[in-house]
């Protein structure tokens, strides 16, 4: 019993956390190129949104995430172009791509809802149970991006461009081509994780379906210092957190569903309160701070 | 007494205003334009929808809905605006708008005995200090350099409406409707009174008197003076022995608070009673407006009309057209993506 409870809580949680776990690591990437993109929120409802529609339309759930991640790139390539190309204030550019791809992910998606799907198809590996291509790739995904950025020659360049522009741009590097890389990398993954969401978990489309995963995964990017290997850890304790609840409700635990569902907001904020003394060691030197070229 | 210097500065600021409306009106057109475009593909007809709009807030009923509106988004910027003058980013009025609501619906149900008079200023107090509480913690946190001020503010979003929705489905349940989940019907005083029979009631006077607080304080006193100066360069304010994370922390508890009081109209005068899904989004809405009037304090009435308008199209198009309301954040995004688009490389903001 106790056994059966503890899989079907970690196969929940890693089915879960998929989303949340590309969403992050894109995010990450973006931070690691000193922007934050407030937005994320958004960019995964256009994912889920665009995602969806595609799967219905083509009956294919791949060509539905490929359609999610350029859809994804495409709006984040948005978000660059004020941020780097016009030095806009990040925040205030994120939080309008958070209503962009409300207001975008309701229209996309406005004609889809309560639509069925074929969802993305399990993966038989031998001996385990069936998951999508998609949860396979999650971890591989973290490791390769950890590759990228802690052991290739760009990857340097990019967390040059994340912790001094300037030092970067000195080195022969263009710091704003960097970044535009790194934010069309994360609106790919946020794209991914939003439309994992709606094509693998849940199969339908949902106003604000996200229901805040994107605003989770910039809180878990600095749970994970910045580290994509933790960022797997950190996606599955907070998808955990979430599956627990749904299981304890399933088996009739007598408590409220809404206070359980709070469980990964406080979590984040106890994560964040409890690294935030040094954070200032983990975080890119330039988070948050426009380039404007050197003269 | 006016020397020359202050009569043309005057002047200029006349022209810049003139300059500055200029552009808004400008940007409006063109993200009307854009969103026209947005809703053509969709297969829906803009020009008609437009049509809707302003005849319904040409009426005199749409005109009052219109001022229904203006009273939370005022009171939601104002809750972004003052720490904003600090260097303080709050993304949290939605959540402390939810607070502000959950802790005066406290007092209206745990107090109907008390006589009007009594129990609406109790309710102000209580959604005041709801509000207050949940900005209290992310202002302490900035204060203590543990947590930026913009992640924990925009977490306690999510953790405020479920904070609401178990009141709702739980202890606070109403046993009239079974289906609907909702708290019980307010006693009458407990009701803001709705002024010439329309939804109209004083809370917009809360936005206003509100509005005029801050303009003073922020123009004409030592506060105001001390606050700028830790906006414009927090160290130095430090070193020169104003107390900074006094102010960042008492800044964000009123600005809390403001956004509850907003919370405590909405239930009190439009919905009579607490239900979960209270607010459409005006804490991000208030974000909007009070960053687009950026620092200047005629600016934000003006913007909040604009959303205001921009909300009732959003229901003119649901009604009409059948496009999910969600759609008009759209229009949102798209003017202030214009907005940020035109400013210029290297500039302050």
């Amino acid at each position: 019993m106790s056994v059966n409870f503890a899989s079907a809580v970690l196969s929940n949680a890693i089915l879960s956390g998929t989303s949340l776990l590309y969403a992050t690591l894109g995010e990450l990437v973006v931070e690691r190129a000193g922007i934050v993109n407030l937005g994320l929120e958004g960019i995964m409802l256009i994912g889920a949104s665009v995602g969806f529609a595609a799967t219905f339309v083509t009956g294919s759930p791949y060509v539905g995430i490929l359609a999610a991640s350029l859809a994804g790139l495409a709006a984040n390539l948005l978000f660059g172009y004020l941020v780097i190309g016009r030095g806009a204030n990040q925040l205030a550019a994120g939080l309008s791509m958070l209503f962009f791809g409300l207001g975008a992910s309701a229209l996309i998606g406005g004609r889809y809802v309560g639509a069925v799907i074929e969802g993305l198809p399990p993966v038989l590996l031998p001996g385990v149970r069936g998951f999508d291509a998609l949860v396979w790739l999650g971890a591989p995904t973290a490791l390769i991006i950890w590759w990228l950025l802690f052991r290739t020659r760009r990857g340097l360049a990019l967390r040059a461009a994340g912790e001094d522009p300037a030092v970067a741009f000195a080195a022969g590097y263009r710091p704003d081509l960097l970044q535009y890389q790194a934010v069309a990398f994360g609106g790919l993954l946020g794209g991914v994780g939003g439309a994992h969401l709606s094509v693998a978990y849940t199969m339908s489309w949902d106003e604000g379906m996200t229901a805040g995963r994107g605003f989770i995964a910039i809180a878990l990017v600095i749970f994970a210092r910045w580290n994509p290997l933790w960022v797997v850890v950190g996606a599955l304790v907070f998808s955990g957190a979430e599956a627990l609840q749904l299981q304890l409700q399933a088996r009739g635990a007598r408590f409220s569903p809404f206070l359980m569902s709070m469980i990964p907001y406080l979590l984040t904020l106890a994560a964040l309160l409890f690294w935030g003394r040094n954070r200032r060691s983990a975080a890119p030197a330039a988070l948050g701070r426009n380039f404007h070229g050197v003269e | 007494m006016p020397t020359d210097m202050e009569l043309t500065s005057s002047n200029d600021i006349v022209r810049a205003t003139r300059q500055q409306a200029q552009r808004v009106v400008m940007i409006v057109l063109a993200a009307l334009a854009l969103f026209a475009l947005l809703l053509l593909i969709d297969g829906k007809d803009p020009l008609r929808a437009y049509r809707d709009t302003l005849r319904s807030v040409a009426s005199s009923y749409g005109f009052s809905e219109l001022l229904v509106r203006i009273t939370p988004l005022l009171l939601t910027a104002l809750a972004v605006a003052l720490p904003a003058r600090l260097g303080l980013i709050n993304v949290g009025g939605e959540g402390q708008l939810y607070m502000g609501a959950c802790m005066a619906t406290a007092g209206a149900l745990h107090c109907a005995s008390l006589p009007a008079w009594q129990l609406l200023p109790l309710m102000t107090a209580l959604g005041f200090a709801g509000g207050a509480l949940w900005a209290l913690a992310p202002g302490i946190m900035r204060a203590a350099r543990v947590v930026n001020e913009t992640i924990s503010t925009l977490l306690l979003n999510y953790i405020a409406p479920l904070i609401v929705s178990y009141f709702v489905f739980g202890p606070w349940r109403s046993s009239d409707s079974a289906s609907y989940p909702q708290s019980p019907a307010f006693v009458d005083a407990a009701r803001l009174p709705s002024l010439f029979g329309t939804r109209m009631h004083p809370g917009l006077f809360y936005g206003f008197i509100c509005l005029a607080i801050y303009g003073f304080v922020m123009r004409r006193t030592r506060w105001g003076l001390e606050m700028r100066a830790i906006g414009g360069n927090s160290e130095a304010s430090a070193r020169l022995g104003i107390p900074v994370s006094g102010y960042m922390i008492t800044a964000m508890a009123v600005a809390g608070g403001i956004a509850g009081v907003a919370g405590m109209a909405e239930v009190s005068a439009i919905q009579g009673r607490l239900v979960a899904n209270l607010s459409p989004g005006y804490g991000y809405m208030g974000f909007l407006v009070a960053w687009l009037a950026g620092r200047s304090i005629v600016g934000i009435p003006v913007m909040a009309f604009l959303f205001a308008v921009v909300s009732s199209m959003g229901d003119v198009l649901q009604i009409t057209q059948r496009v999910p309301y969600a759609v008009v954040n759209l229009l949102m995004a798209v003017i202030l993506l214009i907005v940020l688009g035109q400013r210029k490389k290297g500039s302050a903001r």
